[in-house]
């Protein structure tokens, strides 16, 4: 039990439930799940179903940061996915079919793995700062989301789109179980196969890694496609949830949010070791926080406010040197715990 | 020793020294820059009448004031090898101080005061956090940039009209320049704040520090060097320079709003890019900085007088730019570690 | 003088040229120091006189670089006193150790790079005017230090366009300008050829001469005997001895260095020579491989069970050859046939799907993944050659990892073992595992013993022996020429970026292989 607090995923899953009670408190109802018409409903279903995109965006988003990487596109790439499919659907012949849904998803979806392929070509064959690799699809891909769009907001009205959104399959929401279900998959293919390994391999030290003869090559260009692969899904929820592609703002900071939870899950930065696990709580965190903030009546507007904090507090708390000092404090008192550790 | 040939230094003449010359590698990508910028301006004038003239070339400077003191803070944080994610927020806070302190009826001058220092206290806190707590760059000033936007919406959701005399006037004024040319004072502070920046840089011990820590922070700290006040320093000169862009900012839209200024920590660092500052710190020019704001802001002059494009093309072709000069960049380092 | 006699207790009290003067610069007194889990010093004693060469001698562990950064300002000690000139010190910084007089000079240097050789010597203390810095007076004071160390190189030019050779004595020239009263060399002549190391000792003496105290630590025992007047002995973080340099033998140094019986170096010393009874097709034949810059045309042939030595100073192209065979580095000459066959040698996967494995001189860059566990750092070869989507079976991965754990007798045996916090020389056992798993063909080795303990270093050759005579071709290079010779059938020698002679190892001497290089540098300057 003493090593508890010093598992990794003890300050995150600790910081989402003092949240999930803070809601509790606030409103006792917020626990309450109710079946209603074979749907779910409740606070808990909502937080699940609000943070489906930054949970996709994030699980890419993890692998990326592991290679030591970062992908700031992912919000552009949201845009694109979105204005492609809802571009198509209002184009085609027959708008309201799913079948030109289904073409429209799986366009979308190709021109995401496109660029991708794109933002992985920078980073691994002329070997482009991350950063500033995703920051040239960053800042020009809201500008080519317009250019799909024509710098219109296209509504839609496809049944079947909209339900990637907002519909239902066994009682639970749609969004829910896509986000999930690419979380296990991840899981399974980065833990069963030796994906992870080797991702946290190249992060640690690409040159030993490339000189061990391992393909950093293609392993950093799969995680940019997995990225924006995840991040064009996002994308998808999010145009069918309003059921319209709007480029400026579909998807907007949504690369900060996801990056935010990466590191509220304990994945460092400087990449390496990573944790799926981490990022769900993490994303769920971020969630719950924009469900929170207005149900304990303050303006929602200063969510900033908060995610702010929660920046601050997560980067103290793994930060070794911060850790030190609080240590050194604490070190004034006689030193059981030291004893007991030994 | 590969070096035996050359003659001892004592002895060289002025002639070896004049010979043995060429530019630093780091002048080279700002060489670049103006060329580009040389260019772009030769492309406009053919293609679209007026283009060459020098009013356009100024009005680059008036329109783009506020954007080249980001791009100087933001070129000493770069240098270093950080990145400063905070600006364009801490840029709408500055508006959103100077116009609710204005209302409030504060004398200009405390405004301007609390603003600047409102804005280096913000970078001073991250450089803090950056430095001592070791927390990297990109995610500390993530969390300055939420706490900047935050601030505002506490202030004020809506949109606050400046209307204070001094700021109206100031607003309105230009300095006339012969030939039926002006500029705005706004102008005039961007470049001054170029010129001690360029001055710092290459002339303190504290700028030379700057570069030292951007080339290996472990060997300037080996060598004694001030690398904590530096370190800090660097953001606190970009949370200044922030507020100092936030109160141009505020002249030229006379107005204090909490979305104001999203996304331009982008245009500020693919200024820096664009200039030529190695995202990995320790080469670079704040001069080149200086032409990246203007080559972004030819792009903007480029798109107005064709008028036939939209405004995407702005976004794009920025993009673009940004790609040609880092896949350029990257060539150019790769030749130079071989 | 007199001082001497009355506490050092190993040697007898005559006096030293070194020790000329009475009382010690630098005195560290019950010095102790701990990281979590580990008494990195434990009561140590270390004193410096002025005017002295003192070498700090230990293996790997035994806490030297502990005490070096103990004395720089790095670590701050637990208990214990540091006295410099007499007067005690708290060195809470590396800047309050530059104030007491004591200037550092890393082994992987520590400058930057991106700045001139000027502003590397003086920065943080350069000559100003008005606030400003008064770069006329620094590149001329940079001058004036750069004439001192006989360095001829531009004040104004650009650090990195130096070799780290010189690198390493503007570092040196930055601690001469502080006219530091003592003066800390950690493993500088790791990088250097022997001409360079002969200018470094001749700046040493220099200093020596001008009453500067110096610290040097260095692998080379010869270097250090031939530099020293003083040593000091640490063994697990414990003081064992301190010494004249006149009063000992390298041998009494090693054994209390070692506090062992060498008898691995001895017995393989003894072992005749293995004959290669396959000369038909050789593994690997290089025609004219070379790359511009680096290397220049090399004809190269390596035939199972035989280990080919490369001997050559820092810089003869040894390491870039290794590099170049294994793909590592792109060929821009040449061919390459593996088995007869002709192979295109693009990067270092293709490399390993040839059969060909490299361990890199540089361990720590290029060879380990710090917060992989031992297990995944050994197996990474073998998971990079199947790929990702092939993991290697559980069971499988548990015996291999057991059975070289075992066999090369790595510590901790614990296979879930950080990487990171393994010694040198476990670390190196650990890489060299992940080269065996793979069971190549041939196998290059550069400088695989650089910088771990005498005990490790042993066990090693052991192995590379074994490995020749279960069969494997080997390029082994190192710097050490002894350990070239005690290890090869064949011996290639590499000067200047060119192979320069090669030849059968029979009877063959440190200095037979020495003239061949210094024959040819001889001709190349007439």
């Amino acid at each position: 039990m003493r090593d508890l607090p010093r598992h990794r995923l003890f300050w995150p899953v600790l910081a989402l439930t003092l949240l999930l009670v803070v809601n509790v408190v606030a409103t006792p109802s917020f626990v309450q799940v109710r079946m209603q018409d074979g749907h779910l409903y409740g606070s808990l279903v909502d937080i699940l179903r609000n943070g489906a995109p930054v949970l996709l965006v994030a699980l890419g988003m993890t692998l990326v940061i592991a290679t030591r990487g970062i992908d700031l596109s992912v919000g552009a790439i949201a845009a694109i996915a979105g204005a492609v499919a809802c571009v198509h659907i209002a184009g085609s012949g027959d708008p309201g079919s799913a079948g030109t849904a289904i073409t429209a998803i799986a366009l979308a979806l190709a021109v995401c793995v496109l660029l991708g392929l794109w933002n992985g070509f920078l980073v691994s064959v002329l070997g482009i700062q991350p950063i500033i690799a995703t920051l040239v699809l960053m800042t020009a891909g809201r500008g080519l989301a317009m250019l799909v769009t024509g710098g219109q907001i296209t509504t839609v009205n496809n049944s079947f789109f909209k339900a990637v959104g907002t519909g239902y399959v066994f009682t639970l929401p749609v969004a829910i179980l896509l986000s999930l279900g690419v979380l296990a998959v991840t899981a399974l293919v980065t833990r069963r196969t030796a994906l992870g390994m080797l991702v946290e391999a190249v992060g640690i030290n690409p040159e030993a890694s490339r000189l061990a003869g391992v393909r950093s090559r293609t392993i950093l260009w799969t995680v940019y496609v997995f990225s924006a692969f995840c991040a064009g899904l996002a994308g998808l929820m999010i145009a069918a949830n309003t059921s319209a592609a709007d480029a400026n703002n579909a998807g907007l900071w949504i690369e900060l949010d996801a990056i935010l939870a990466v590191v509220i899950g304990g994945t460092s930065l400087a990449g390496g070791r990573f944790s799926l696990t981490g990022t769900l709580v993490g994303a769920l965190f971020i969630a719950t926080l924009a469900t929170t903030v207005p149900t304990i009546g303050i303006p929602s507007e200063t969510n900033y406010l908060f995610k702010a904090v929660v920046v601050i507090a997560v980067c103290l708390l793994q930060s070794p040197k911060a850790r030190a000092a609080v240590w050194r404090r604490g070190r004034r008192r006689p030193s059981t715990v030291k004893a007991g550790r030994a | 020793m590969s070096t035996a040939t050359t003659p001892r230094t004592s002895q060289r003449s002025f002639a070896d020294r004049v010979k043995g010359y060429s530019p630093p590698s780091s002048v080279m990508p700002v060489l670049a820059t103006f060329a580009l910028l040389v260019g772009m301006f030769g492309v406009g004038s053919i293609r679209y009448e007026g283009f060459a003239s020098p009013q356009v070339v100024l009005n680059l400077f008036v329109d783009n004031a506020f954007l080249i003191v980001l791009a100087v803070g933001m070129t000493f944080v770069i240098l270093t090898g950080g990145i400063d994610l905070s600006v364009g927020s801490v840029v709408a806070l500055s508006t959103m101080i100077a116009a609710a302190t204005l209302r409030a009826g504060w004398p200009p001058l405390l405004a301007v005061l609390a603003v600047l220092l409102t804005g280096t206290l913000l970078g001073l806190a991250m450089g803090l956090v950056i430095h001592y707590f070791e927390v990297q760059p990109f995610i500390a000033t993530l969390a300055g940039m939420f706490l900047a936007r935050g601030l505002c919406y506490l202030i004020s959701v809506e949109s606050i009209p400046i209307k204070d005399d001094t700021f109206q006037s100031l607003s309105a004024a230009s300095i006339t320049l012969p030939g039926e040319l002006y500029v705005t004072p706004t102008v005039l502070i961007a470049l001054l704040v170029v010129i001690v920046a360029a001055w710092v840089l290459h002339l303190t011990r504290f700028g030379r520090t700057v570069y030292a820590v951007g080339g290996s922070e472990t060997s300037a700290m080996l060598m004694g060097l001030a690398v904590a006040r530096v370190q800090v320093g660097v953001y606190a000169i970009s949370g200044f320079c922030s507020a100092l862009g936030g109160l141009l900012f505020s002249l030229y839209m006379l107005s204090g709003y909490s979305l104001h200024a999203v996304g331009m920590e982008l245009d500020a660092i693919a200024a820096v890019v664009i200039g030529g500052t190695l995202l990995t710190g320790g080469y670079g020019l704040v001069v080149g900085s200086l032409l990246g704001v203007l080559v972004l802001g030819t792009i903007q002059t480029f798109i107005s007088f064709d008028g036939t494009l939209s405004s995407w093309w702005t976004k794009i072709s920025i993009g673009a730019l940004l790609l040609v000069f880092v896949v350029l960049q990257r060539f150019f380092t790769r030749r130079g570690a071989s | 003088m007199t001082h001497m006699s009355a506490d050092a207790q190993p040697s007898p009290g005559p006096s030293v040229e070194g020790a000329r003067h009475g009382e010690p610069v630098v005195e560290m007194t019950g010095i102790t120091l701990t990281f979590p889990g580990v008494t990195a010093l434990d009561d140590v004693s270390f004193r410096m006189y002025p005017g002295e060469v003192h070498a700090l001698m230990g293996e790997n562990g035994a806490g030297k670089s502990t005490l070096i950064k103990a004395l720089t300002g790095v670590y701050t000690i637990d208990a214990g006193t540091i006295r410099i000139d007499g007067e005690e010190r708290q060195l809470t910084g590396t800047a309050a150790a530059q104030d007491a007089g004591v200037s550092t000079v890393y082994q992987e240097v520590n400058l930057c790079t991106n700045l001139t050789v000027a502003e590397n010597m003086l920065l943080g203390r350069e000559p100003r005017r008005l606030g400003r810095i008064d770069h006329r007076r620094m590149y001329r004071r940079a001058g004036d230090v750069l004439a001192r160390l006989g360095l001829d190189i531009s004040p104004r030019s650009r650090l990195g366009d130096h070799p780290i050779a010189v690198q390493q004595l503007v570092a040196i020239g930055r601690a001469v300008d502080i006219d530091a009263r003592v003066l800390v060399l950690d493993e500088p002549t790791a990088s250097l050829d022997s001409e360079e190391v002969a200018t470094l000792f001749e700046v040493i003496d220099s200093l020596r001469s001008q009453g500067v105290a110096i610290l040097f630590v260095s692998h080379f025992l010869d270097q250090v005997f031939a530099i020293s007047d003083r040593m000091t002995v640490l063994r697990n973080g414990r003081l064992v001895g301190e010494h004249l340099a006149r009063d000992v033998t390298r041998l009494e140094v090693v054994e209390e260095m070692l506090g062992r019986e060498l008898e691995v170096l001895e017995r393989l010393d003894r072992e005749p020579s293995r004959q290669p009874d396959d000369r038909r097709t050789p593994v690997l034949r290089a025609s004219g491989i070379g790359r511009r810059g680096s290397l220049a045309p090399v004809d190269l042939e390596v035939y199972d069970g035989e280990v080919i030595g490369i001997a050559g100073l820092l810089g003869s192209g040894r390491t870039e050859l290794a590099r170049l065979l294994f793909g590592a580095d792109p060929a821009d000459s040449g061919t390459v046939e593996v088995r007869g066959h002709r192979v295109h040698l693009r990067s270092p996967r293709k490399a390993v799907d040839h059969k060909i494995g490299f361990s890199s001189e540089n361990r720590r860059a290029e060879g380990v993944v710090g917060d992989l566990t031992v297990a995944e750092n050994m197996l990474l070869s073998l998971q990079a050659a199947r790929g990702w989507l092939r993991p290697v079976p559980a069971r499988t991965r548990e015996q291999l990892v057991a059975k070289y754990v075992e066999a090369l007798d790595i510590r901790p045996a614990d296979p879930q073992a950080l990487m990171r916090n393994l010694s040198g020389g476990n670390q190196q056992k650990v890489l060299l595992s992940r080269w065996l798993i793979m069971q190549p063909d041939l196998l290059l080795l550069d400088e695989p013993t650089r910088g771990i303990d005498v005990g490790a270093k042993a066990q090693i050759q052991q192995v590379v022996d074994d490995l020749a005579r279960a069969g494997m071709g080997v390029v082994f290079i190192s710097a050490e020429l002894e350990e070239v010779l005690r290890l090869s059938d064949r011996l290639v020698v590499m000067r200047d970026r060119h192979k320069v002679d090669e030849l059968a190892n029979t009877q063959t001497t440190t200095s037979d292989l020495m003239a061949i290089i210094a024959r040819d540098e001889e001709a190349a300057r007439a």
